[in-house]
């Protein structure tokens, strides 16, 4: 019994403990959801998490480095609704072949946000204000391809978003096996290559990551054309979704990733944390959502307002580990 | 240096003092933007008096910027503590909410007339509007000050509920206001000049004599310049972050009730979207370092006044309003990096 105690009080000390308490809180979520409404721990319901959310999971991701690194990047919901308007705008108006336009939409999110991170380290700026003013830019990007919405017909584009894949007798869409994809890639990157090491160590203390001889440079403009990239292929899985392009896709998306990596349990003070909580953390936003629809009394604002809420906990939770460890 | 080199510095002191002095560069570029409105909209500087008013552009572009001079002179406040507050949108829908729900209006046939009627007093509803503001401003002063959170990520918390909470209230539904004298605070005339102008004239006038003839201004730069130093040297930092929170939140409350009063009604979804960001802005572009510290409400005014120009000038030149965004960006770009040391220091080895 000492020895469980111990080993609890142990547990609550450990940096990891905020993941898992995600972890419960998912767990106890779906528990509560199955037993008050008939059919929510179905495996459809499940796998429905992941394919409404793989957008948001994959720009959690990219926010995921941003935040490890140190930063902060605001502009992820904007490139977003850029990719989708670029798409959109070079399948149905310029005619493009729809691999190119997904390369050239890649290129462009990255290329964006490798821009933003130069500005950020060359010019010593605050990168929040950096990508306050990229996603003004991408915003009035949108809107100068277009201010209608643009549809898209392109049969790859319709395959993507009409397309079933089998799983375990439910069904997955490509877009959230992508989704998965890059998460397996992300984890990989984050905690078993060179570029992962740096982000962590940057973000730890970027002075000491540059006597270290790392190249930090280098690594913030890297972070930020990732978390570029991801928002773009985010914006790709957005389009597959709605198969439409407008700039007004997924306003204040960035504030979802940021609480996803939060709840996720990633420091927002940088170098520490799980690129795999982005999943547990997009999970809880979905699992709320889903709860609510599946509820038909409550309206869709108290998503927001849970979300503040769990976002106040969570950051108070790691403010209360921060001290607990000093 | 030679004597001859010395006199002519001192003759050309007067210059170098304007070309250096902080409001120089805001505004000048406010005199662009009026010098290429005056060039290319007819009419522009064009004042006249009907009923008793002063109508025209001028009057029409201050009036527009008056909710957004009243957020970014308590964005200032919290920007110069090295903080920053993205709650003003939020705190916006909320306090026009409460404001417009309190007061409503019902129509009432009095002597044969109908009359719409308050439901609470307005000044009671008003003072509770900006009740429900402060209490925004302390939870976000208590998270910072309290729980040492980032600035950055404790307003975050408000944005995404505060919203929520305001479309709870309505129901999501956009509330209309039936009751006349709420419209005078928006809308209203004193003196022939919009009375919103007043109201940011008073609030400009309180802050800028808190900050100059008291401590508090000496303070506030102290702990943005260096908060540990500035508890060791005994202020009471805690209390002081509160404090430009609560006043933060207090201006962006005032903005929310000027702005549902113009529009005689309050849309939790839209109201106040994204004011955060322009007031930022206009901080940023009046010459307040985002680094903390130095600090000009004057500047701020102007930020606010060169956004709200830059924004007319797009529509009255009959240009598409979505390049409005796309020039703003841009705007902020040039101004941050200009700002920043190494771009300075880029320019100084250029001219040496």
């Amino acid at each position: 019994m000492i020895a469980l105690v111990h080993h609890a009080r142990r547990l609550s000390k450990a940096p990891s403990f905020t993941s898992m308490v995600t972890v419960v809180l998912l767990a106890a979520m779906l528990l509560i959801g199955g037993a008050l409404y008939e059919g929510f721990l179905s495996l459809q319901v499940m796998l429905n998490l992941l394919i409404d959310n793989a957008f948001l999971l994959v720009i959690a991701i990219g926010m995921g480095f941003v935040i490890l690194s140190g930063g902060i990047d605001l502009s992820v919901g904007a490139v977003l609704a850029l990719s989708t308007m670029i798409a959109a705008w070079l399948l149905q108006v310029a005619h493009w072949p729809p691999l190119a336009v997904i390369a050239v939409v890649l290129l462009m999110g990255a290329a964006f946000g490798g821009g933003m991170g130069a500005i950020i380290h060359y010019f010593r700026l605050q990168p929040f204000i950096v990508t306050l003013a990229g996603m003004f830019l991408a915003r009035g990007l949108c809107y100068l391809i277009s201010i209608e919405s643009i549809t898209i017909e392109d049969p790859l584009f319709v395959a993507m978003s009409q397309t079933q894949i089998p799983f375990f007798g439910g069904f997955l869409s490509p877009g959230a096996l992508i989704a998965l994809g890059m998460l397996a890639f992300a984890v990989w990157l984050a905690h078993y290559s060179g570029f992962g090491r740096a982000v962590y160590a940057v973000g730890g203390n970027e002075q000491s990551a540059a006597m270290m001889g790392l190249s930090v440079g280098r690594t913030k403009v890297a972070v930020y054309a990732l978390s570029g990239f991801c928002a773009s292929l985010a914006g790709l899985l957005f389009a597959f979704y709605m198969l439409s392009g407008y700039g007004l896709h997924a306003q204040g998306t960035e504030l979802d990733a940021i609480a996803a990596v939060v709840i996720g349990g990633t420091l927002l003070t940088g170098g520490y944390g799980y690129i795999a909580g982005a999943l547990s953390g997009v999970l809880v936003l979905g699992t709320i959502q889903t709860l609510i629809a599946f509820d038909g009394t409550l309206s869709s604002w108290w998503t927001r307002i849970v979300i503040g809420g769990l976002l106040f906990v969570f950051c108070v939770v790691q403010r209360v580990m921060s001290f607990k460890s000093k | 240096m030679t004597v001859a080199k010395l006199t002519a510095g001192t003759q050309d002191s007067f210059v170098s003092k304007v070309l250096s002095h902080h409001l120089f560069r805001p505004l000048a570029a406010l005199g662009v933007l009026l010098l290429i409105d005056f060039l290319l909209i007819p009419g522009f500087f064009r004042l006249e008096i009907k009923d008793g008013h002063l109508y025209g552009a001028l009057v029409d572009i201050v009036n527009r910027a008056a909710p957004l001079m009243l957020a970014a002179i308590g964005m200032t406040l919290v920007i110069a503590t090295r903080g920053i507050d993205i709650s003003v949108g939020a705190v916006v829908a909320l306090s026009g909410t409460v404001a417009s729900m309190l007061i409503g209006g019902t129509m009432v046939i009095q002597d044969g007339v109908p009359v719409y009627v308050a439901e609470t007093p307005m000044l009671i509803a008003m003072a509770a509007a900006l009740g429900a503001a402060l209490l925004c401003g302390l939870w976000n002063g208590a998270l910072v000050a309290g729980l040492g959170l980032q600035p950055i990520v404790a307003t975050l918390i408000l944005m995404v509920a505060g919203r929520g909470l305001a479309q709870l209230l309505t129901d999501g539904q956009i509330v209309t206001v039936y009751y006349q004298p709420f419209f005078f605070l928006g809308s209203g005339y004193l003196f022939g000049l919009p009375f919103a102008l007043f109201v940011v004239a008073a609030v400009f006038g309180v802050t800028a004599l808190l900050l100059r003839h008291t401590a508090l201004g000496l303070f506030i730069q102290a702990v943005g310049i260096n908060p540990v130093a500035a508890r060791l040297a005994g202020i009471r930092t805690a209390a002081l972050i509160v404090f430009v929170y609560v006043f933060a939140a207090a201006c962006a409350g005032m903005a929310g009730l000027m702005i549902s009063s113009n529009v005689k009604s309050a849309d939790a979804n839209n109201a106040g979207l994204m004011l955060e960001l322009d007031a930022i802005l206009a901080v940023t572009l009046g010459g307040t370092s985002l680094a903390g510290g130095k600090f000009s409400l004057a500047g701020s005014i102007i930020g606010a006044l060169i956004i709200q120009t830059l924004t007319y000038t797009i529509y009255s030149l009959g240009v598409p309003p979505e390049i409005n965004m796309v020039v703003k960006s841009v705007v902020v770009f040039l101004v941050c990096i200009s700002q920043s040391d190494q771009f300075k220091n880029l320019w100084k080895r250029r001219a040496a």
